[in-house]
């Protein structure tokens, strides 16, 4: 549904507002690699914004840190609707290996709504058009959940002796 | 004359030709030695749970629901894909595969869950050796340790009774928070 309003919404262009939260400046570097004549994201006429005002997609890169916060809620704030957020980088989605840490919020989702995650750190220039690409309903998702069983019944059998033991109760206190 | 210079330009870019990559449209394939998203192979593992041990960001959590049964949950978006527990497991069990496509709308796409069927020692209860104090001896040690005696005391231990409450709260699994939030 929403790469549906993304589409109504976004039909031009998206201008791109980038903050950095507390990057280390690998995510950043590979965004703005995104826009080298290489990678060129700007055929699909997208352009860095240097205020959130002109801007549709605000992308976040790196843990939100302790006195990032209440800029970042501004910045978000300051976007005009509709607008989009993207957690670039393993730091602004989960908060990497400072997820538990005195001064980080532990990912941008603690801040402000997050609509597109991109994993990676860095994420390659390639994931961050891809994200870019199935946000705007060019490419499908890729990822799925995985569920692996060594044995097929374990859980299942435990539940059900659960629940034949339960079912006996019953007699056992007619019974008595 | 600024026809000239024009003309000028438009040669010297005919003569790079197109660089730019077709990318989403194309498949673009990665270099060598790439790391991308760390693919389980759950009829190798054994559950020693070194992976949870050494993961940088704790990706990794394992969960024992009974004596024979364990859970390993991977969250796979707050991973470095570092290669660390692919180097430590000992049945290479893991594989950092060339996957980098990952972008969702959704956190839980890009999580794992492996069940797997434990054979514990009959006089411990686990085979792993978990009392050694030296740091150094720890980061070598392949079996699942402990961070801390705070966090020993929350895990529970295998019971030779099934636990339907910590398979519930498996699933509607959520990251660790802090204690002041």
């Amino acid at each position: 549904m929403l790469s549906k309003i993304c589409k109504k919404a976004f039909t031009k262009s998206l201008w791109i507002y980038h903050c950095n939260s507390g990057a280390c400046n690998g995510c950043d570097i590979e965004i703005l690699n995104v826009l080298t004549p290489y990678y060129d994201v700007e055929r699909f006429g997208m352009k860095l914004v240097a205020s959130p005002r002109h801007a549709d997609v605000m992308l976040i890169s790196g843990a939100v840190t302790r006195p990032m916060l209440p800029l970042v809620k501004k910045a978000y704030a300051a976007i005009p609707e509709p607008k989009l957020v993207f957690g670039i980088g393993s730091c602004a989605i989960g908060g990497n290996c400072w997820f538990d840490t005195y001064n980080v919020t532990g990912g941008a989702d603690k801040a402000v709504p997050v609509n597109f995650i991109v994993p990676g750190c860095p994420p390659r220039p390639e994931a961050i058009i891809y994200g870019v690409a199935v946000a705007l309903g060019l490419a499908n998702k890729k990822a799925a959940p995985v569920e692996l069983k060594q044995v097929e019944f374990p859980v299942d059998m435990y539940l059900a002796n659960k629940a034949w033991e339960e079912r006996n109760v019953i007699y056992k206190v007619l019974n008595d | 004359m600024w026809l000239t210079s024009k003309i000028k330009q438009v040669l010297l870019v005919l003569k790079p030709g197109v660089v730019t990559l077709k990318y989403p449209f194309e498949p673009h394939p990665v270099p060598k030695n790439f790391r991308g998203q760390p693919v389980w192979d759950h009829h190798k593992c054994i559950g020693c749970g070194g992976c949870a041990a050494h993961c940088p960001a704790r990706t990794i959590l394992v969960r024992d629901l009974c004596q024979d049964l364990r859970v390993m949950m991977y969250d796979g978006s707050r991973c470095t894909y570092c290669g660390r527990c692919a180097d430590v497991c000992p049945e290479s069990a893991i594989t950092m595969s060339e996957q980098y496509e990952l972008a969702t709308n959704d956190k839980n796409d890009i999580t794992l869950s492996m069940e797997l069927f434990m054979l514990t020692c009959q006089r411990c209860g686990r085979c792993y050796n978990r009392e050694k104090t030296n740091m150094i001896d720890k980061m070598g040690l392949k079996g699942f340790r402990y961070d801390n005696l705070e966090l020993r005391a929350v895990i529970q231990k295998a019971t030779e009774h099934f636990d339907e409450k910590m398979l519930e709260e498996s699933d509607r699994h959520q990251r660790p928070r802090k204690i002041g939030e």
